[in-house]
């Protein structure tokens, strides 16, 4: 089940091949819920869920697929799936699915999932095509929870909602820096980790 | 100077690869050739065409702003103990001493920290320490309010450096201008701190100095801050921060709440004639900046609704007066490294930079001053700007030479 190199397959996309921060794929997503760590870790969740399903779908699929109309057929399943997806948070956690709002639909255009589909589970075994986008999805939903750690600590002051800053601090003057909750910040905060893993895996640095 | 010059040639040795304090090899030449000349300057070669070095370029600068950091401290006090009612029986150098020990902890932490930074980066990468913090630095604490507090400028010069200069390389490899980086940041950052009626003019005392009551009908709004919030259409009267009307000769002077060093134009274009005479800014940048600034303001004064924009109804010449526009034109567009080169397009980025700054102020009330982001974002355009002008003159003498050989 677990061969060295299903392992790899697994474990890859969680850091030398981790699709944000080496591929730069999934960056919009990663700006626009990234403000709060419960949106953020819900996205994760979601992607994984709808990346590793997809997956598997379409490697059941892929010999009957025509190869002229694969793409076609791959937003099909994609599309179903996000469809289950966003009825279930809508269904189950209804704040999170409003302060998602349409990122739960754009996850059908996140670049991820069609890269998946097209490089790994269009040539191999459902199994295989399962742990790939099990590896894929965890591997983007780790860089988001490491920024919306950043940005909902220093924006707001708060992890998951709780105060973590003490009153204590507010009292002495500091403030929550509102830049962290902007967009730009999203994108400076995935550069330092892309810096940090950067030189901690110098293969990696052209 | 001998004595001196003797000591560090002593020392010397213990800086050169091999010695004991080898490891702080740039920072000791960043001392020796802040000191003295280095002894291995260019001596033939095309590309001198100047005996002046960055060092010397920045020491220059810093001359240039001495008269508007002097001012800017002097008014500090001065809107003080106008606040406070006691400006009559305070002498002039009380008012002085409370603006410079105001302002003195912001030129201090802007250096310790920008320069801590600096000298790091250069140690990590075994570079020479470069110079160009010495004019940041200074800039940095002429641009915030008075009462910003400075752990927050100690985390937004932290920012600048490392995410707006050392990531692109360092010094003269920055495409934003680092003061501006730090001020955009605290603005966006911690805008309670940057904006509005309450951080221009020191209320408190300063290490126990100054202390008193707040006279009554106090507003501690700057002009441009009036201006923006002024409601109804009618016509608009700028007032000091006791209520009285001001006049074009107080804004000119500087006696007006503000940023530290932005106040007053008089010590701004004292500056530019130093920065001018030596030749170290571009007049052409400086002027048409403010050409920019006089055309967006009489386009402003002939066709926008005043009732819905109320900025629109200030002259060319208190548009120029008020806020950060004249220190952003001397100061700041004729920053070498962020603007554009060429000298057609030195006069576009200018006139831009003065026609947005006026824009923002007068169209976006939410943004009273525009200056700051005028510059920020023609910064992001000056390389732009500078390929068309060169593309131009290219396809200009492909032109010529057609013609030559036709």
């Amino acid at each position: 089940m677990l061969s060295k190199k299903n392992k790899e397959i697994l474990l890859g996309p969680l850091s030398k091949n981790n699709p944000v921060i080496v591929q730069i794929l999934g960056i919009c997503s990663a700006l626009a819920v990234t403000a709060k760590l419960e949106p953020a870790l819900v996205m994760a969740v979601s992607v994984t869920a709808v990346v590793a399903f997809a997956n598997v779908i379409i490697s059941l699929l892929r010999n009957t697929i025509p190869n002229s109309i694969r793409i076609i057929v791959q937003l099909v399943v994609v599309a179903a799936l996000v469809i289950i997806v966003d009825q279930v948070l809508k269904a189950y956690m209804y704040q999170v699915s409003k302060q998602l709002s349409v990122f739960v639909g754009l996850i059908i255009t996140n670049c991820i999932l069609m890269g998946r589909l097209e490089a790994f589970a269009l040539s191999h075994k459902p199994w295989e095509s399962f742990l790939d986008g099990v590896g894929n999805g965890v591997g983007y939903g780790i860089i988001l929870v490491i920024v919306a750690f950043f940005r909902e600590l220093l924006g707001s002051g708060t992890l998951f909602g709780y105060q973590v800053i003490p009153q204590q601090m507010y009292d002495w003057g500091y403030q929550n820096n509102g830049l962290m909750i902007l967009p730009p910040m999203a994108l400076i905060t995935v550069a330092c980790i892309i810096w940090v893993h950067r030189s901690r895996n110098k293969d990696l640095q052209q | 100077m001998k004595a001196l010059k003797n000591y560090i040639d002593k020392i010397k040795p213990h800086f050169e690869p091999g010695g004991k304090l080898s490891m702080f090899q740039s920072v000791f030449e960043g001392f020796e050739s802040f000191l003295f000349v280095p002894n291995t300057t260019s001596r033939s070669g095309v590309h001198i065409h100047d005996s002046i070095d960055s060092k010397r370029t920045m020491t220059v600068v810093i001359v240039a702003l001495l008269p508007a950091l002097l001012f800017g401290m002097y008014n500090v006090g001065y809107q003080h103990y106008l606040a406070i009612g006691e400006l009559a029986q305070t002498s002039f150098w009380s008012v002085f001493l409370f603006g410079f020990l105001a302002v003195l902890p912001k030129i201090v932490v802007s250096y310790v920290v920008g320069l801590g930074i600096e000298f790091t980066a250069a140690q990590l990468r075994h570079h020479e320490i470069q110079e160009g913090f010495l004019v940041s630095g200074m800039l940095i604490p002429m641009i915030v309010p008075v009462d910003t507090p400075l752990w927050m400028i100690a985390v937004a010069t932290a920012f600048a450096v490392i995410f707006a200069k050392e990531v692109f390389g360092g010094t003269g490899m920055n495409i934003f201008n680092i003061a501006l980086v730090t001020r955009a940041f605290l603005f966006f950052a911690y805008p309670s701190k940057m904006s509005g009626d309450e951080v221009f003019v020191r209320t408190g005392d300063t290490f126990g100095l100054g202390a008193g009551q707040l006279v009554e009908g106090f507003s501690g709004a700057t002009p441009l801050g009036q201006a923006a919030t002024h409601a109804g259409g009618g016509a608009l009267q700028l007032t000091d921060i006791l209520g009285n009307p001001l006049s074009l000769h107080d804004m000119f002077f500087g006696f007006i709440p503000g940023s530290i060093g932005e106040t007053s134009t008089l010590a701004i274009l004292i500056g530019a004639v130093i920065l001018l005479a030596t030749g170290i800014a571009s007049w052409r940048v400086m002027l048409s900046v403010f050409a920019g600034g006089i055309v967006m303001s009489l386009i402003c004064n002939w066709f926008a609704n005043p009732g819905i924009y109320p900025a629109a109804q200030l002259s060319p010449i208190t548009q120029i007066c008020l806020g950060g526009f004249a220190f952003a034109a001397v100061f700041m567009a004729t920053d070498p490294v962020t603007g554009a080169r060429t000298n057609t397009g030195k006069y576009i980025f200018g006139f831009l930079v003065g026609v947005l700054a006026i824009l923002i102020r007068v169209f976006n009330s939410g943004y009273p001053e525009g200056a700051m982001l005028a510059v920020l974002l023609m910064n992001a355009f000056a390389p732009l700007i500078d390929y068309f002008v060169v593309e131009a003159n290219i396809r200009h003498r492909l032109k010529r030479a057609k013609n030559l050989t036709k």
